[in-house]
């Protein structure tokens, strides 16, 4: 199989009218790597695709495939091959003509591209199904008949476009592993679109997360969750409890923060925001659910916080604490469930405790509004 | 209660039978005079089973090229207006948005032009377009089928464009992007995913603008020509009186629109059910399996029925010799004319023993009734007042080119001499000369 090649968009703008779509993008994506669009429904993920594939011009900057300008390349002379979101798999179509769909086009002949559709078709686990109509296939199967019909082109950059949004949890689960699965064999480059968290985590080598329009963060899985860039993507990567505050004092890469209602609680200041913060500007703290605990020690300091337990919710592998801390402050606590029977505590006041380091700071911001 | 609903249901079939008796009575009346032996279209009195007129509409050749110029025509519209149709239906899937409602209404707008003013605005504008190339006045622009197809196609090939535009308006237009992204060009995609998709509205657009071409007189009238169509030459066979040879062309259209119909739906009820059954279409396209189709719709039944009757009754006029039954006809009637003749004979020999009996004066005041001398009866047909002269054994001698069945055929008006006049045989079937 031919090998991935790098994309990149530099300074891409990208205007419907009035309506800025993308601003002023830059994304260097390597060859051969999954790389993921994370971001919140209409912020512009399928138009940088589609900016990528060939459907639409930028306005403004330049998209390189291979390190090639592609202004004015239509998008059947691109090596790039889109999944769309909704597989737009051709219904009166055979399976297999759809499959080599991109050869039937170049003039193979029917014997060849007969054979090639077979073993595509035992690729994707799904030999003998050839001669079926996609409306007579599961969805999950639709789903990687398209995909076997994107590889069939050979192209040197697959896109997805929420590929797996139509299909149920466990099947999405399943077919996560298996879209991985396929990257790793074929080599190529994967641009995946999502706006499930989860996916971009678990699948990407890099993700880009996006924010109506704008790239707010370009990084890994690990990256993305605990060193965020920005607010937003504190925010709309996993859960977040916020704290709103002034940087009282700044040591090293810790700063410890005077939080308007929980008093002051020591974090470390993330990667992006370092030397942008100074000692008395205003400030967002993080603390995730997981990172918090129930103290021992209840002596106060500045990884401590008391709150008064709301309920609790029982979610198998996880308790979900909810708390209410001084002034109303609503906090969300996540404990590991290991086995005992855990004593329900509504009603006590507990001491939570957090690893400051686990703790980001970052300056003020907005948030992803859920 | 149960009275109510008696009465409901009572009234739900009287309006059943009488929306349907207005609907297919003509129809069936005109299928029934094609097979009665009378030469003016009736159903009643019935007098004998015949398929002549088949033979004479066969032997038709005003009807036969008539049918001939409808065919050609009806094709080059199908052809033309299936085109600009597709033409003018992507247009509107493409186009500017704001523009999208302006360019409906001037697309759709020959179909609310009357026809006649299509055919006229044809005729004169090609014939100025004919001046200003500088042809003879014979080149093909004058041509009656070249004009008739463009006349015709200005308003079917809007027909045509709303069936598409009705099917294009399910068109995913993500699956020409698909074929684009998969390497193919726009000629390629355009004719590999969108003609497909388009092809049972391809379908049912030829059928449509076949039938309304064929059937089109208003615009077609203006533009014939030298090429006058199936309607113009019923239209002007019709001014000089009909016969039931047109009732069998009907009866042959009805047949075959019947068993079109039929076929189409089987068909179509047959991949219903193979759908519905989750069957891959080819599995039941093959073989034959109706049974099921008939039980739950007895209307198929009927049509069945119909299609097969239509046939056999082809069958049957090649066995079938309906001369005997005619001559046994004529001679009934010649039985009851002479009946008639004779009791006129007796009254008016009555009248004149009695006038002779009251003298000469009265006999004066009766010039005003008709004489039933032979020489007046040409002006006084319908009277039943005709003389030996025209016994119908004398006929045959007096007209040797006419069939024999002739006499019996127009009787029409009780008025036996009325149809021994020889210009009225002419005109009641010219074919037969
Ligand atoms: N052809 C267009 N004309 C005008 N505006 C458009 C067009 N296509 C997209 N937009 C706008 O651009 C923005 C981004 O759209 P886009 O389809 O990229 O969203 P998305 O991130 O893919 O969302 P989703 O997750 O719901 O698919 C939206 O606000 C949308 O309304
Ligand atoms: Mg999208």
């Amino acid at each position: 199989m031919s090998k991935g090649v790098d994309v990149n968009l530099e300074n891409v703008w990208i205007k419907f009218g009035d309506f800025v779509a993308v601003r002023d993008a830059n994304v260097d994506i390597k060859g051969g790597e999954f790389f993921s669009f994370l971001g919140p429904s209409g912020c512009g993920k399928t138009t940088i695709l589609r900016a990528v594939s060939g459907f639409l011009e930028p306005s403004d900057g330049t998209v390189r495939i291979g390190g090639k300008d592609m202004a004015g390349i239509g998008p059947n002379k691109r090596p790039t091959a889109l999944i769309f979101q909704n597989l737009a798999l051709f219904p009166l179509m055979k399976v297999w003509e759809n499959i080599t769909f991109s050869l039937e086009v170049k003039g193979v002949s029917k014997a060849d591209r007969r054979k090639r559709a077979d073993e595509l078709l035992d690729m994707i686990a799904l030999p003998d199904q050839g001669d079926k109509l996609p409306s007579e296939l599961s969805g999950g199967q639709k789903q990687r008949v398209a995909i076997a019909r994107a590889l069939c082109a050979e192209p040197d950059v697959l896109l997805l476009d929420e590929p797996l949004s139509a299909l149920d949890l466990k099947l999405r689960q399943h077919m996560r592993t298996e879209l991985r699965e396929i990257q790793q064999r074929v080599g190529i480059t994967f641009i995946y679109i999502t706006h499930d968290q989860g996916e971009a985590l678990t699948m990407s080598d890099n993700v880009a997360v996006m924010r109506a329009g704008v790239v707010d963060q370009i990084a890994n899985g690990h990256s993305i969750y605990n060193d965020p860039a920005t607010p937003f993507v504190a925010s709309f990567v996993g859960e977040n409890n916020v704290f709103r505050g002034k940087i009282k004092s700044i040591e090293g890469e810790m700063a410890l923060i005077n939080t308007n209602r929980s008093g002051e609680l020591l974090a470390r200041i993330a990667t992006a925001a370092r030397g942008k913060l100074k000692v008395g500007d205003p400030a967002m703290m993080f603390i995730r659910p997981e990172a918090c605990n129930i103290a021992a020690d209840t002596a106060p300091a500045p990884n401590r916080l008391t709150a008064m337990v709301k309920h609790e919710e029982f979610e198998g592998q996880i308790y979900n604490v909810f708390l209410e801390g001084a002034e109303g402050k609503e906090i969300k606590m996540s404990l590991v469930n290991i086995g005992q029977h855990r004593q329900s505590a509504e009603g006590d006041n507990l001491t939570l405790e957090y690893v400051p380091d686990q703790a980001v700071v970052l300056p003020v911001g907005e948030l992803a509004s859920e | 209660m149960k009275a109510e609903n008696f009465l409901l249901k009572f009234i739900l079939i009287a309006y059943l039978v009488v929306f349907f008796g207005y609907l297919l009575g003509p129809l069936i009346v005109m299928s029934i005079t094609a097979f009665n032996s009378p030469a003016f279209p009736k159903m009643a009195p019935w007098e004998c089973l015949t398929f002549e007129w088949f033979d004479v509409l066969a032997r038709d050749q005003r009807i036969l090229s008539g049918i001939q110029n409808s065919v050609i025509v009806g094709i080059g519209t199908v052809f033309l207006s299936v085109i600009m149709g597709l033409a003018g239906a992507l247009v509107l899937t493409q186009i500017w948005p704001k523009l999208r409602a302006t360019y409906y209404t001037i697309v759709i707008a020959p179909i609310l032009i009357p026809g006649v003013v299509l055919g006229i605005s044809t005729l004169v504008f090609w014939d100025r377009i004919n001046i200003m190339l500088g042809f003879s006045s014979g080149s093909f622009l004058h041509n009656g089928i070249f004009l008739t197809i463009l006349g015709q196609s200005t308003f079917i090939a809007s027909y045509c464009m709303l069936v598409f535009i009705a099917r294009l308006q399910r068109f995913d237009t993500g699956l020409t992007e698909a074929a684009l992204d998969l390497g193919a060009t726009n000629v390629q995609a355009f004719r590999k995913i969108l003609l497909p998709f388009m092809k049972p509205a391809i379908g049912s657009a030829a059928v449509l603008a076949f039938l309304a071409s064929f059937e089109n007189y208003n615009t077609t009238t203006f533009t014939f020509g030298k090429f006058p169509t199936l309607t113009i030459e019923l239209a002007q066979k019709v001014r000089y009186g009909i016969n039931p040879s047109i009732s069998s062309l009907a009866f042959i259209i009805i047949v075959l629109t019947v068993v079109g119909a039929l076929v189409h739906e089987i068909y179509r009820r047959r991949q219903q059910l193979a759908l519905a059954n989750g069957a891959p279409v080819a599995a039941v396209t093959g073989g034959f399996q109706l049974p099921k189709f008939f039980r739950g719709n007895p209307a198929a039944v009927i049509l069945v029925l119909m299609a097969l009757g239509g046939f056999s009754t082809i069958w049957f006029a090649q066995v079938y010799n309906p001369t005997e039954c005619k001559v046994d006809v004529r001679e009934q009637k010649r039985l009851i004319q002479g009946e008639r003749i004779k009791a006129i004979r007796q009254k008016q020999l009555e009248q004149q023993q009695q006038k002779l009996l009251k003298g000469p004066d009265v006999f004066g005041g009766s010039k005003t009734q008709p004489p039933a001398a032979a020489g007046d009866v040409p002006q006084s047909p319908g009277k039943g007042a005709f003389g030996n002269v025209f016994d119908p054994g004398n006929l045959d001698k007096t007209a040797p080119q006419a069939t024999p069945e002739k006499p019996v055929q127009s009787p029409g008006k009780g008025a036996f001499g009325n149809v021994f006049d020889p210009k009225n045989l002419d005109k009641a079937s010219p074919q037969g000369n």
